[in-house]
């Protein structure tokens, strides 16, 4: 049990924390590839893991949020401070709209009507030019003022990529405890009985559709954060981000980390990116060998890399005490 | 309770005209039962006579296509589920039905989260809330040294126990009970059956289960109501019924006295 008091999610926060220092400029564009797409992949796995519900167009609230970020600082030269709420606002209230419809239909039925609210969303991206920039996109989305971040001893002498990159760490620190309380709460143990047993869940008084629906919404709110700043770190949004092969890849994040884990989707999200990387200088077939990492998965360990580490663990733990 | 004497006699599930088709086939036809306070009424027949059809009529898995269903005399016909639990409806299914992938300790604390209306709480640990409540009800059903079991790895039995204290962390006027000894050993159904007898007289229960055992129905049952091809034809004192010619020549028709 000592082992379990370790604050390990300190230590990988401090460690993100120190990259800009210790590490190369690629590192850090890695480190912050990896944390976005974690708080993306874990804000999935609130409705996978936790709801039981299996979201194919999940990216559609990814892409509201860098959208609606990106349009506001670039088009209305909106502060960071207003954008950035504002991107998880419209993210939420489109999640309610299209969740209220949603949440009607199960299973199978459910996951495609998610992938046509995640495919309309991509064609108004990629055909309202006045909008959206159409298919050239929106490049050039301005860092926010990070002045401010300069003024503090230490930082002044980082870029400002390097300073954004110290604050979205921290903004996603922070959407992870907040997603982590929620699944500690009163309300995510409900959310785990509807997961289980919708029928029985009705009947010890829990309203089902009602309890998807707000998880489907406070999933679409991180997932727009999430792409609030990916929108700033990738300096440009684009119809791409909210193409519906960005679901798969989220989703294959999340099962690959492990979906009956908190953490197991921010472990995919470091695993998935970091052996792109890796894989990609060896060979061009990285989706052959995503296949097969997958396959291998699937079947092997099918609680995912988290999963698999913790039923080591109890083994291991068994074989001490006996 | 605050009403005075005349509680006694007052009825709690009031049914009337209940029918339900299914295409052609008339699952349940014209069925009407008043269940009284504090009464352990069942519904028998045997299989396809439409008791879990009539079950799920009265909990709102179906809607009937006639009659009313009353709770204290208030209209329930056709409430949602969860709405229907709230108004002081616990039930129980024929198939087990309980959270499979949460603990034993789990599954009972969900229940009462919900009933005490925290369910929308998203902000405080669930870990510590209702903890002197659930340990309580998991003595009562007899659980209490499986609280950290994963709820889908107990037995059978203890399945069906767990799913009674989750019909009763929401603190019903009324059980409904879908063949509560489905599938069990002799050595189960016995101990259902005290259980069951045990906790409604602890909690003042009004109970109302369907069963096709012959034995369990005789041993705890007040008033029995004969279901067979959708109509009821007897229903009073389990004595009287036992007596009842139709009914006789219903069961030995079927030749299913016992059926398992």
């Amino acid at each position: 049990m000592t082992a379990r008091r370790i604050p390990w999610v300190l230590i990988v926060f401090l460690f993100a924390a120190t990259i800009p220092w210790v590490g190369t400029r690629y590192d850090t564009f890695l480190a912050e590839q990896i944390a976005i797409d974690a708080l993306f992949a874990v804000s999935l796995n609130l409705l996978l893991g936790t709801t039981g519900l299996v979201s194919f167009g999940h990216v559609a609230y990814f892409g509201v949020g860098a959208y609606a970020c990106g349009i506001l600082m670039k088009t209305y030269e909106l502060p960071f401070i207003i954008a950035f709420p504002a991107a998880g606002l419209c993210a939420a209230l489109f999640a309610l709209v299209s969740g209220y419809f949603c949440v009607r239909l199960i299973k199978l039925y459910f996951a495609m009507l998610t992938l046509a609210f995640s495919q309309i969303v991509w064609a108004i991206c990629y055909k309202w030019n006045d909008l959206t920039g159409g298919d050239q996109g929106l490049p050039e989305i301005p860092f926010p003022n990070l002045d401010w971040m300069s003024s503090i001893p230490g930082l002044g002498d980082l870029r400002t990529n390097e300073q954004f990159y110290l604050l979205a760490i921290a903004i996603i620190a922070v959407c992870l405890a907040i997603l982590y309380r929620i699944t500690q709460s009163p309300f995510g143990r409900v959310l785990t009985t509807v997961r289980d047993n919708p029928e029985r869940a009705a009947f010890i008084g829990v309203n089902v559709r009602a309890y998807q629906l707000a998880a489907f919404v406070v999933a679409g709110t991180f997932a727009g954060f999430a792409g609030a700043l990916y929108g700033i770190f990738s300096r440009g949004v684009f119809a791409d981000y909210v193409f519906w092969s960005k679901s798969a890849e989220v989703m294959i994040m999340a099962l690959l980390g492990g979906i009956g884990f908190f953490w197991g989707p921010s472990v995919g999200a470091l695993a998935l990116v970091w052996l792109n990387q890796w894989i990609t200088d060896f060979t061009q077939y990285w989706p052959f060998v995503l296949g097969t990492i997958l396959l291998i998965l699937l079947f092997a360990f099918p609680g995912g890399i988290v999963g698999g580490l913790h039923d080591l663990w109890i083994r291991l733990r068994g074989r001490r005490r006996a | 309770m605050t009403c005075g004497s005349d509680c006694e006699a007052a009825a709690v599930l009031e049914i009337s005209g209940l029918s339900k088709s299914f295409g052609g086939f008339k699952a349940v036809s014209d069925v009407s039962l008043t269940v009284e306070t504090r009464q352990i009424a069942a519904v028998i027949g045997p299989n396809g006579a439409g008791k879990s059809t009539l079950f799920n009529l009265i909990t709102g898995h179906l809607q009937p296509d006639t009659g009313k269903v009353l709770l204290d005399g208030r209209n329930i016909t056709g409430v949602a589920p969860h709405r229907m639990c709230r108004m002081g409806i616990g039930r129980s299914f024929q198939h087990t039905n309980i959270f499979p992938k949460l603990t034993v300790f789990e599954n009972l604390q969900a229940a009462y989260l919900v009933h005490h209306g925290r369910g929308a709480n998203f902000w405080r640990r669930s870990d510590s809330l209702y903890r002197t409540e659930t340990t309580a009800l998991l003595n009562s059903i007899g659980l209490l040294d499986q609280e950290d079991t994963i709820a889908g790895t107990l037995s059978y039995g203890n399945q069906k126990q767990l799913e009674l204290g989750l019909a009763l962390a929401s603190d019903p006027r009324i059980l409904l009970l879908d063949e509560p000894t489905a599938g069990m050993s002799a050595t189960e159904t016995e101990n259902t059956i005290r259980l069951l007898e045990r906790i409604a007289s602890e909690r003042d229960l009004t109970l109302l289960f369907t069963e096709h055992d012959m034995e369990v129905v005789f041993s705890i049952a007040q008033k029995i109501a004969v279901l067979h091809q959708g109509k009821i034809i007897a229903e009073g004192l389990p004595e009287a019924v036992r007596a009842d010619a139709e009914v006789r020549r219903v069961y030995l028709g079927h030749g299913l006295v016992h059926e398992r």
